[in-house]
């Protein structure tokens, strides 16, 4: 099988990859309910030829990298396939105002690809078993493939502005999504559901502004849409002052930070994420490990060059922060989804602080993006299977023990808990300990101690132990132990063959998926799959670390993913020697790996002291600590603050709009038509008095002419010999004498 | 004064206006002219009594002393013929009918009221005169140099009432408007049989 | 005589027929006033015609006029007998039907 990317064919594969779920969206929103089984085979099946697509296209990429290629490629320069959105064909292709729109396809792109396409498949499978006699069943795959398809269209666009586009369309999903039970009447959450559904369409919304405002800043002096043109402005806007970023750029890049902070859930804005457990599972293992929050940290990814060193450090921080702030509050929650939920907040953290960093971290972010589907997704589904096996129970509290009962969910469920601790050899792993290396590394960078970096590196650490505490928690009251509640142990059963496979299955890619990826993003240059090496890669080549001196852009091969784009002159390890560089290298390598371990490690025996072997008492250990766990559990009181505030306040503007709508507007419109009717009055006044009386008047004159004349009708003869006889002399009088 | 002594006074006037007026015509035209002032003033005493009188039978005579004025004036002017018709017409017939018009219908009495008629004689002939003076002055009064003798024609009038050239249709017009005025009179003056007097009991005529 | 003479008489006795026909309030006297004025107009015809040379159509015309002159007198009594039946009066002032 060839696997070398051909463009001009390989670009109709690619258009295909959003388009089968999209013909499917419309074939079943029309005729869903009419086919047999309410159409879920159809999307499914699309859904499985799409993913075999993009698995085969993300094998192409592999390939090229194996041999040392740079894998990128952009439709318009290659092939001249491009979608003419704005276009005006006077002017010519090169006319900022003509936005074409192309697909472009690099590791990053294929890797993300692969992921949505598999993760997005099992969720269809997972869902044909999990949403089995739901109202809107059709309703509900129909909007998870439109929801895919935006996923999709947003990693393959070209430009910023059609991504922005795809993103949108999937808050759009989201907010449908996840207030699916709100549009069934049967339902006793819906007023819950569609206040989740608001509130995280309105917070990412918040985001999402930020973003707009960034990518028109960037377009206003940039004047192009797409990534290619933008990474080469940015990198002469950077050269031509002097190798700083411009203010300005700074600012955009604060901005369309925020579009992340909204779609990822950071710290201000994570609000949302919580909540949007009122989706059904299914739908939350897609929403909120895969796809959508992973947009936000796929943008950083795309907009990388243009972001200043100051920037990166604020994204650091944001990062490290939710990261700890989540995790802290995820030891205190009792809802198997909720605390799945402050995990992926937290591990979102990680990935933001790890791009934050810089670099290295960059890489390291973005594979901790990928494996973080796998094991995420298969955890949010294996809690659907426990919830659906305890029949829609799901607070730990009242578990325990199902161990013996649904065997295949503990496996796949302890198997992603190990790879999201950190344990070695699970996929989780290898992506945590990169990003505490590059922690590391930007603690050190340049000498000294930078406080950004140390927070991040401290922060992470914690957030680590934490992680693996709270998931092992989970794992220890659900699956483990004497049943809390006998009625609900009782009805525990295995979940349906449909949905364990996809459990197994993601839970083994999100084992040995990570491997993959190192060589897609060409991390340690190795040539090897994936059972070669599974140790530190970096110790056992040491050539591909020492390469040539001075040009430290060539190891993390950062020029594959923004070909022709220094990145090292623009905001990564800037000022770096090649010799302290390869120092700080190692020495974060062996910090990292060493606190990851004893980290995990910590947690994990913490949580079998507490849970498993019930030494202490949480219940002690809570009260002991009053008012600060009082705090946690109430999630730090962020919602009731936002409350408090912005929305007091967005209502106290919402009332006053109305008052003005009400009063001035309709006060003026009333007023207006008072005006008419007094206009009206007037003017029908004039027409009695005026016109009337000149109609009037003309009548009356003739009246009185007519009396005038009248005086000489008198009917009298001598009257009339008298007239005539004066007439007579006026007859004389004008013939003879005048 | 009283009604007996303003006649005398009035009559007075007359007789005095009347020799006046022949002694004028004398004066200046000899014997026809004093003939001329005779007529002149039968036919302007005439018309004004006529005006003047109380009485419409008097009034009405003294229209007739206009009308024998005028013919008398005819006869000055040489058309004996139309003299004697005149006297014959409008004494005879026309006068005579006004006469059956005051015997059929009874005047007002006192409708005569002096003032009045005073004023609207000034009036009438004052501005007359005016007039009259001013037309003279423009009119040309070109006569011809040597006038016809006076002769009396009467067989040229018959033979021009009966000359194809001469007066034929108006003579024959005339007299069909004579029968229509003639039968209209008739008709017009008829006793409607709502002038009748009921003369039997049922109603009947 | 001399042609203004018969003029002026004319002329007055034209008058005294206009003043007659105005100022009486009988009808008899409208009537009178008309023959008065048809006389004068006479007069004109023939003095004219004699102090004004040839032809005799002066003279034909007077004829001419009281024929007509006869005519129209009888037609007018019958009217006013008609008038006075009708109306009770011989004022014309009250034959005011055609008043408006």
């Amino acid at each position: 099988m060839d696997l070398t990317f051909n463009p001009e064919t390989d670009y109709k594969w690619l258009l295909a990859v959003p388009l089968i779920p999209l013909c499917g969206y419309i074939i079943q929103i029309f005729f869903g309910r009419f086919l047999p089984r309410r159409g879920d085979w159809l999307l499914t099946s699309g859904m499985a030829v799409t993913m075999v697509i993009t698995v085969w296209m993300a094998f192409k990429a592999i390939a090229a990298t194996q041999g040392h290629e740079v894998f990128f490629h952009e439709s318009l320069a290659e092939t001249g396939f491009g979608f003419q959105w704005l276009y005006d064909t006077e002017k010519g292709a090169t006319d900022p105002l003509n936005v074409t729109a192309g697909i472009l396809y690099d590791g990053l792109g294929a890797a993300m690809l692969a992921v949505v396409g598999i993760v997005s498949f099992f969720v269809h499978l997972f869902s044909m078993g999990y949403m089995k006699g739901d109202r809107r069943y059709h309703i509900f795959f129909a909007n998870i493939s439109l929801f895919t398809v935006a996923m999709l269209g947003l990693v393959l666009s070209d430009n910023i502005l059609f991504l922005f586009v795809f993103w949108e369309i999937m808050g759009l999903m989201s907010y449908l999504l996840i207030g699916h039970f709100s549009h069934d009447p049967k339902s006793h959450r819906i007023k819950q559901a569609a206040a989740a559904c608001k509130k995280a369409f309105l917070t990412t919304r918040v985001g999402d502004t930020c973003l707009l405002v960034g990518i028109m800043i960037f377009y206003y002096h940039f004047q192009t849409f797409s990534f290619t043109g933008l990474w080469e402005a940015a990198q002469t806007a950077v050269a031509s002052n002097g190798g700083e970023y411009p203010a300005w750029m700074t600012a955009a890049g604060l901005l369309v930070f925020g579009g992340t902070v909204g779609k990822s859930a950071q710290f201000p804005l994570h609000i949302w994420l919580p909540d949007a457990m009122e989706g059904p599972t299914p739908v939350s293992a897609m929403i909120h490990a895969a796809t959508m929050v992973a947009a936000g940290v796929f943008l950083l990814g795309r907009c990388y060059p243009l972001m200043s060193p100051t920037v990166l450090t604020v994204v650091t921080c944001f990062g490290a922060f939710t990261a700890l702030f989540a995790a802290t509050i995820g030891m205190t929650v009792f809802d198997i989804k909720g605390v799945l939920a402050y995990s992926t907040i937290s591990q979102l953290g990680f990935m933001v602080a790890g791009i934050g960093t810089g670099g290295f971290g960059l890489v390291a972010g973005l594979f901790h993006m990928v494996t973080h589907a796998f094991f995420k997704s298969c955890l949010f589904l294996s809690a659907g299977s426990v919830i659906h096996g305890c029949h829609h129970e799901q607070d730990m509290r009242k578990m325990g023990g199902l161990r013996k009962k649904m065997p295949l969910t503990f496996i796949a469920m302890l198997i992603c808990t190990l790879a999201i601790a950190g344990v070695p050899l699970f996929a989780g792993f290898y992506s945590k300990d990169k990003i505490i290396q590059s922690a590391y590394m930007s603690m050190t960078h340049g000498g000294g101690l930078n406080g950004a970096g140390l927070f991040a590196f401290g922060g992470l650490l914690l957030a680590a132990m934490m992680t693996a505490f709270y998931m092992f928690r989970l794992i220890f009251m659900t699956f483990f132990g004497e049943p809390k509640d006998q009625h609900v142990h009782d009805h525990a059963h295995e979940s349906p063959k449909t949905m364990t496979i996809s459990l197994l299955v993601l839970a083994f890619l999100g084992m040995f998926g990570g491997k993959m990826w190192l060589l897609d993003f060409d991390l340690m240059g190795s040539h090897g799959t994936w059972f070669e090496g599974l140790t530190s890669e970096i110790d056992h080549h040491p050539e591909s670390v020492s390469r040539a001196a001075g040009s430290v852009s060539d190891i993390f091969s950062l020029e594959r993913m923004y070909p022709g784009i220094a990145i090292t002159e623009m905001n990564t390890y800037v000022g770096d020697s090649a010799e302290h560089f390869q120092r700080n290298l190692h020495a974060g390598h062996f910090w990292a790996m060493t606190s990851s371990l004893t980290v995990a490690g910590l947690g994990i025996l913490l949580a079998m002291f507490i849970y498993l072997f019930r030494k202490v008492d949480p219940g002690k250990i809570t009260a002991s600590l009053g008012e600060l766990y009082t705090t946690v559990v109430n999630k730090y009181y962020v919602d009731e603050f936002i409350n408090a505030t912005v929305i007091k306040l967005q209502m106290v503007l919402a009332y006053t709009l109305k008052w003005i709508d009400g009063n001035i507007v309709d006060g003026a419109v009333n007023g207006t038509g008072k005006l008419n009717r007094s206009f009206g009055f007037m003017w029908a006044w004039f027409d009695k008095t005026v016109v009337d009386g000149i109609v009037n008047g003309v009548g009356g004159v003739t009246t009185m002419t007519g009396s005038l004349v009248r005086l000489f009708q008198t009917g009298r003869i001598q009257q009339y010999a008298s007239l005539a006889f004066g007439g007579l002399l006026l007859l004389f009088a004008w013939l003879f004498l005048a | 004064m009283d009604l007996r002594k303003q006649q005398i006074t009035f009559y007075t006037v007359m007789l005095l206006g009347t020799l006046a007026a022949m002694g004028w015509g004398l004066k200046t035209a000899g014997a026809p002219g004093a003939m001329f002032g005779l007529f002149a003033a039968f036919t302007l005493g005439g018309g004004l009594m006529c005006i003047w009188e109380r009485s419409v039978v008097r009034s009405a005579f003294s229209l007739m002393a206009t009308f024998c004025g005028v013919a008398g004036l005819f006869l000055l002017l040489g058309h004996d013929f139309l003299a004697m018709a005149q006297i014959l017409i409008y004494v005879g017939g026309i006068l005579v009918l006004i006469l059956f018009g005051v015997m059929l219908t009874p005047p007002d009495l006192n409708e005569r009221q002096l003032p009045r008629v005073g004023l609207g004689v000034l009036l009438v002939v004052g501005t007359l005169a005016f007039v009259g003076a001013k037309v003279a002055a423009v009119v040309n009064w070109a006569q011809a140099e040597a006038l016809p003798p006076v002769e009396t024609r009467a067989d040229e009038i018959g033979a021009a009432f009966l000359r194809a050239d001469g007066y034929v249709i108006a003579f024959e017009l005339a007299a069909v408007l004579l029968t229509v005025a003639l039968v209209a009179a008739v008709y017009i003056a008829r006793r409607k049989p709502s002038d009748m007097i009921d003369l039997t009991d049922e109603g009947g005529y | 005589m001399g042609l203004e003479a018969y003029v002026v008489v004319a002329t007055i006795l034209f008058g005294l027929g206009i003043a007659c026909l105005i100022t009486r309030r009988n009808v008899i006297y409208v009537l009178m006033g008309i023959e008065m004025i048809l006389n004068s107009a006479n007069i004109n015809f023939v003095a004219f015609n004699r102090f004004n040379g040839d032809g005799m159509d002066g003279r034909m015309f007077a004829i001419f006029v009281i024929i007509l002159a006869a005519a129209e007198a009888a037609v007018a009594l019958g009217i006013v007998l008609n008038v006075f039946q009708l109306f009770g009066t011989v004022k014309p002032s009250d034959v005011d039907l055609l008043r408006e």
